[in-house]
């Protein structure tokens, strides 16, 4: 009996492995080939023999060169992290005012704001996009980075605060009325104690305004022009696919460089996180 | 010298009527405890004295000035007050020492004397040793010990607190019970006490309201309550105890198939026509024989139906006199008595307390 026990267990362990295995391989193998192309040489990239899933002739740092000194990257990297500093920023600041008050401070047509918030996300911003053009173009921001730090805002507010809400609900009123029975002013209690216990719901929204404001595409393509204002996404693109020739190896080199710094974000706030959610709450 | 005071506090939420009529003074230092079964209001007048709702009408004073009336009332961090919730409200952000600290920190007490009086307090509940821990790892009671030290550490105008021990096993509750009053003791905080539990209200309170859907039944100290219910409902739930409907006939109230002569009683010139009493099974004896005849007592023969024995008491089902009635008796654990064996009642008609 135990033998079967044991033979059943693992062959379950092995079954779940095996789709783990899958699974790691399905979302590993971009950043894979991103990576091993980014040092291959030209030749090899092109070469239609040979197995591509490994470099066989040499690696090389040839593509990371170029893209530093023959294209402006570093100036597209700098353009994306002035422009998500700002919208993170604001973005959050936004979001978390909002879905206090439409959370905790009752108010009428609270439910209905709160609803309609949620409902505005829903538009996709590659229909946004043209009555955007118009507002910018009327402020007069056409081709320049700080209209991204405008309209960046408008995709990522509605789904932070509604993220908010929900999470913000799920905290204990007592907490808050707790504080302010022993004497804290609204704002003392919102920043001592209401917010350091909201910091994993803090944290999901901050991790998805960066992702949204770091890879943008469509909102960079639609209004910026010129090279001097461009930032990563669009920059790396149109610098590296002139007409119909891919340059892949400093294609990959970028993209591989600009997928850095959000991972980094995730690996550092992610303590954060998981000890935001074992400290737990009020009991009973 | 009242300290707090509720005028005709009545709050309602849309047709429900929560509170109706509250009003009640509440003396420097006295502990009273609001008293009643779920939903009889008794939370929703300890928020409004807290700050955290607004009354319908009426009005609460507190030293003489009005804090919480219908149109306007001062908010509950200018109150000065103090509350313990049901789920202790304990920060987990911060430490037990920083969540007994923050109501200090709040009042830009300096950091010294924060430090000391924190030590202090945390002595008291004897929790010191676990200042440096965090909520989640702490035990339900230690979680109720922070809360008790963070409230009483502001030296609060009134301490608040709402059904505290629920969440607390039996033995904790009853130690924590006597906590509570000894800290009350020592720091003679004027304290509003919710509970459903009246063992906890009669521990712990100088005096005792009574609430039932909204309305109080009756507010006095514990043994007032116990010994002279004035409502059924009163005498039901607050202990055991039986019920006697009887009429005013003839100079003796006629009980069903007994009679006990009206002069016994003690309220006897305010008795006349249907009147009903509340008898504790403990007022009753039940002897052998018929006992001799005396001014302060009556004797009403019957017989056993029915009894269970506890260990520290009888519990006996008499029917006296063939009646319809059935009445509940404790007795000591040498008296026994065999089910259908006929027994003598006696009785003391001045302990019977006569009930609306």
């Amino acid at each position: 009996m135990i033998r079967t026990k044991r033979a059943r267990r693992a062959l379950t362990l092995l079954v779940c492995y095996g789709v783990i295995a899958g699974f790691v391989v399905f979302f590993l193998f971009p950043p894979y080939w991103m990576a091993i192309t980014s040092f291959k040489t030209n030749q090899e990239i092109e070469s239609l023999e040979g197995i591509p899933l490994i470099i066989q002739h040499g690696a090389t740092l040839r593509h990371y060169r170029d893209l530093f000194a023959k294209t402006d990257f570093l100036l597209y990297f700098m353009n994306s992290v002035l422009v998500t500093v700002p919208v993170v920023f604001f973005s959050m600041v936004i979001s978390v005012l909002a879905a206090y008050a439409l959370s905790r401070l009752g108010f009428a047509g609270a439910g209905v704001i709160g609803t309609g918030v949620f409902l505005v996300y829903l538009v996709p911003d590659s229909l946004l996009f043209i009555p955007l053009f118009k507002i910018i173009g009327a402020l007069g921001l056409l081709n320049s980075k700080w209209s991204l730090v405008l309209v960046y805002p408008t995709l990522i507010v509605p789904f932070c605060t509604w993220l908010l809400i929900g999470y913000f609900a799920s905290i204990p009123k007592e907490l808050d009325e707790a504080a302010l029975v022993d004497g804290a002013g609204h704002l003392q209690m919102l920043v001592l104690i209401f917010l350091p216990v909201a910091v994993p719901g803090l944290i999901a929204a901050t991790i998805f305004a960066f992702t949204v404001s770091w890879s943008g595409f469509l909102y960079p393509l639609a209004f910026i022009f010129s090279s001097g204002e461009q930032v990563l996404t669009t920059g790396t693109v149109t610098s590296l696919i002139k007409g119909d020739v891919y340059h892949w190896g400093g294609l990959m080199a970028g993209a591989l460089l600009a997928s850095l710094p959000p991972v980094l974000l995730y690996v550092f706030l992610m303590d954060y996180y998981i000890s935001g959610l074992t400290a737990g709450s009020t009991k009973g | 010298m009242t300290k707090l005071t509720l005028r005709n506090v009545s709050r309602t939420f849309g047709s429900v009527v929560a509170v109706d009529d509250f009003s009640l003074a509440l003396a420097q230092g006295e502990f009273v405890a609001l008293l009643g079964p779920s939903g009889c209001g008794k939370t929703t007048t300890l928020r409004m004295i807290a700050g955290l709702l607004d009354p319908s009408a009426g009005t609460i004073e507190m030293d003489g000035e009005v804090i919480s009336s219908p149109g306007s009332s001062l908010p509950p961090e200018k109150r000065g007050m103090s509350m313990i919730f049901q789920s202790y409200a304990i920060w987990p952000n911060m430490t037990v020492a920083e969540n007994v600290a923050f109501g200090l920190q709040v009042r830009r007490v300096s950091r010294a004397e924060t430090r000391t009086k924190v030590e202090q307090i945390l002595d008291v509940v004897q929790m010191r040793h676990l200042r440096d821990r965090y909520p989640a790892e702490l035990s339900g009671g230690q979680q109720q010990r922070v809360a008790l030290a963070r409230a009483i550490v502001v030296q609060p105008a009134v301490l608040l607190l709402d059904e505290p021990l629920s969440n607390l096993d039996a033995n904790l509750r009853e130690e924590m019970r006597y906590e509570i009053r000894r800290l009350h003791d020592e720091f003679h905080i004027t304290t509003v006490y919710v509970t459903h539990d009246q063992a906890e209200a009669m521990v712990t309170s100088d005096r005792i309201a009574v609430m039932n859907q909204g309305r109080v039944e009756q507010v006095d100290e514990p043994r007032a309550l116990y010994a002279r219910p004035r409502t059924r409902f009163v005498a039901g739930f607050i202990g055991r105890t039986n019920f006697l409907d009887g009429e005013v006939r003839d100079g003796e109230v006629a009980f069903d198939r007994f009679a006990i002569g009206l002069e016994q009683f003690a309220e006897a010139p305010a008795l006349s026509g249907r009147v009903s009493f509340s008898l504790r099974p403990q007022s009753i004896r039940l002897l052998r024989q018929r006992p001799p005849a005396s001014s302060g007592s009556s004797a009403i023969p019957g017989h056993v139906v029915q009894r269970a024995y506890l260990g520290e008491h009888w519990d006996y089902v008499v029917r006296p006199a063939d009646s319809g009635l059935q009445l509940r008796v404790t007795a000591r654990p040498h008296e026994v008595f065999e089910v259908g064996e006929t027994v003598w009642l006696e009785v003391d008609p001045r302990q019977m307390a006569h009930i609306q």
